[in-house]
């Protein structure tokens, strides 16, 4: 930072200040809290607590439930990413082709980013209805398999995919058509002169060059189907059925809330801490060689 | 000069969508399957959308109808205004209102304040501000839950606007994008500020202020969506009707005991109030959402 222009001794800190407070009270403190937390075991009216050490992050691990919503979140998480950065990319590449029209396509094609999840989720949940649907009634034509999301774990997993997918599509298409549009055109036209043919173009030229795009999408997409999808979850499925969408978000509330078990939600608080501290490391160690911070 | 109308030209090419330029035009037969292509996926991601105001214009019996009936039927007014009343959508509405405008005002207030302090001033503990501020971006509601619930209890903030609103407006991306601006701007503009007498308050108002609307505007329309779509935290926060936000009360009208038949119809007119405004802010203010997106990217 090469510039200080200003002088004076409490006007920094009063600019700071309303930041610095929300941050403290709601980011620093709480999280601490729930480190604290997490070694302590606390009765369920929060009247006495011991202190665990370990002990509820050992539970956590001896625990199937727990490892089976590990297994859902990736299993979640990495089917939204693959289906809604794959879509945005082939969207994005056909609404960046020379033809009449782009604006409006790609407005048509963004405006789902709008839609909460669980709005979302409301309306794939009717799509998917076994008795109503429009998919059970279609797919009933092709196949006599029960397609009903209330008995089968995967259909209750594909509907949530789907519907987080459908509204994460927008945001990536957003940023493939920025990267797309910054390939400059001569790299492309000497293709052209090669003689190459538009798929050909696509996966020699286009694809490696907007690989660091996809890199950040890919991450972004992982924490946002792991952190932001607690109301698709809580409207459509409440997890089930048994507990097939119970993705480790969910199963913080279900266990802090519902079940009242402070030390076992802290705990788990604690791992999901560990994991988007990953994630978000990883993004930014791959994003400082794009931008430049100091 | 030349080189400002150059930069507009190239603007103005990027708006038309022309950009990748001296390319050949392809043939006719591909840009009509490009065409095509299009249209379909289009189809594909509108199909739902349109699915949904299709049943909230339905009555029941059109509803449960087998085949399922694609096309639009003349209960809509009825089935909205039954929607609405059923589910108090105007007070949800408001709320939602409420917190999408103020949660992104906020944001945006404290974040170019904080940005302006890290830049124009040399003060003890400005990295130790940065740094903090950077690492909220690691700490989703999810993974302080109960903790976060309590500290909004203690201070009496269950089921207020404050308590819907203030906890969520740290930002650390809205921060980093009006830093990244601020060292945009040339030294002398805040030596000029200085030579005529201004203070730090006075620039930041009525010099920086000015230049970055187009910064506000893009934020904005980014942290309304973000606001008016939260449903952890409300869910959290609130517990009596009046406070719902309209993407968590459609649960509303969705009956979970077994003896009521949903009534699909009214679901689906509460699910397109709920989604109308802020996808119409995406449509209205395209220019502005693609550009708050794609910048606030760290």
């Amino acid at each position: 930072m090469q510039r200080t222009l200003f002088r004076s001794r409490w006007l920094p800190y009063l600019l700071v200040f309303p930041q610095m407070a929300v941050t403290v009270l709601f980011f620093f403190w709480p999280a601490l809290k729930s480190l604290q937390l997490s070694v302590y075991r606390v009765s369920p009216f929060g009247d006495s607590m011991s202190f665990v050490g370990f002990g509820n992050f050992a539970k956590l691990l001896g625990d199937p439930e727990y490892y089976r919503s590990v297994v859902n979140s990736f299993l979640f998480a990495g089917s939204v990413t693959a289906l809604s950065v794959a879509g945005a990319l082939v969207m994005a590449a056909l609404a960046t082709q020379k033809i009449r029209g782009l604006s409006a396509y790609r407005t048509l094609l963004l405006w789902p980013y709008g839609i909460a999840p669980a709005v979302a989720g409301i309306i794939f949940l009717f799509i998917f209805h076994p008795a109503y649907g429009v998919l059970p009634y279609f797919l009933s034509f092709i196949t006599a398999y029960e397609f009903n999301w209330l008995l089968k774990g995967w259909v209750a997993m594909s509907l949530v995919v789907t519907a987080t997918s459908w509204t994460h599509l927008g945001y990536n298409i957003a940023f493939y058509v920025a990267g797309l549009l910054a390939i400059p055109g001569a790299v492309l036209e000497a293709a052209d002169v090669d003689g190459a043919g538009p798929l050909r173009r696509f996966t020699a030229i286009v694809f490696p060059l907007v690989s660091p795009i996809t890199f950040y999408l890919v991450v972004v997409n992982m924490v946002f189907a792991f952190f932001e999808s607690f109301g698709v979850i809580d409207v459509v499925t409440k997890g089930g059925p048994g507990d097939a969408t119970t993705i480790m978000v969910y199963k913080i509330y279900k266990d802090g809330f519902i079940g009242l078990n402070l030390g076992s939600s802290g705990a788990q608080s604690v791992i999901l801490m560990a994991l988007v501290i990953g994630l978000t490391m990883l993004q930014f160690k791959y994003a400082e060689k794009k931008v430049t911070y100091r | 000069m030349s080189v400002v109308g150059a930069g507009q030209l190239e603007q103005a090419r990027v708006r038309a969508g022309a950009v990748a330029a001296p390319r050949k035009k392809p043939f006719p037969w591909q840009r009509a399957i490009v065409h095509a292509l299009l249209i379909a996926c289009i189809a594909v991601v509108t199909f739902p959308l349109y699915y949904a105001l299709v049943i909230s214009t339905q009555d029941i019996q059109e509803v449960v109808q087998r085949p399922p009936r694609l096309y639009p039927s003349s209960h809509l007014l009825e089935n909205y205004a039954e929607a609405w009343r059923k589910a108090h959508m105007g007070r949800m509405l408001f709320n939602s209102f409420v917190m999408g405008v103020t949660v992104a005002v906020g944001k945006i207030v404290i974040s170019m304040l904080s940005a302006f302090a890290v830049v124009y001033f040399d003060f003890r503990g400005r990295m130790l501000c940065f740094w903090m501020i950077f690492v909220t971006l690691m700490l989703p509601v999810p993974v302080r839950l109960m903790s976060t619930y309590e500290v909004v209890g203690t201070l009496g903030w269950i089921n207020t606007y404050q308590g819907l609103t203030i906890p969520l407006m740290a930002s650390a991306t809205a921060t980093f994008l009006f830093r990244q601006f601020y060292m945009t701007i040339p030294n002398e503009l805040a030596e000029a500020a200085q030579l005529d007498g201004a203070g730090p308050m006075r620039f930041l108002f009525q010099f920086l202020l000015p230049l970055s609307w187009a910064n506000i505007a893009a934020l904005f329309v980014v942290l309304f969506i973000f606001g008016w779509n939260q449903y952890l935290w409300p869910i959290l926060i609130t517990n009596t009707e009046a406070m719902r936000t309209v993407v968590i009360g459609l649960e509303e009208l969705i009956p979970r005991s077994g003896t009521e038949l949903p009534t699909w119809n009214l679901i689906m007119a509460g699910a397109m109030m709920a989604l109308l405004p802020p996808v119409a802010v995406i449509i209205f203010m395209q220019r502005w959402f693609v550009k708050g997106l794609v910048e606030s990217e760290k």
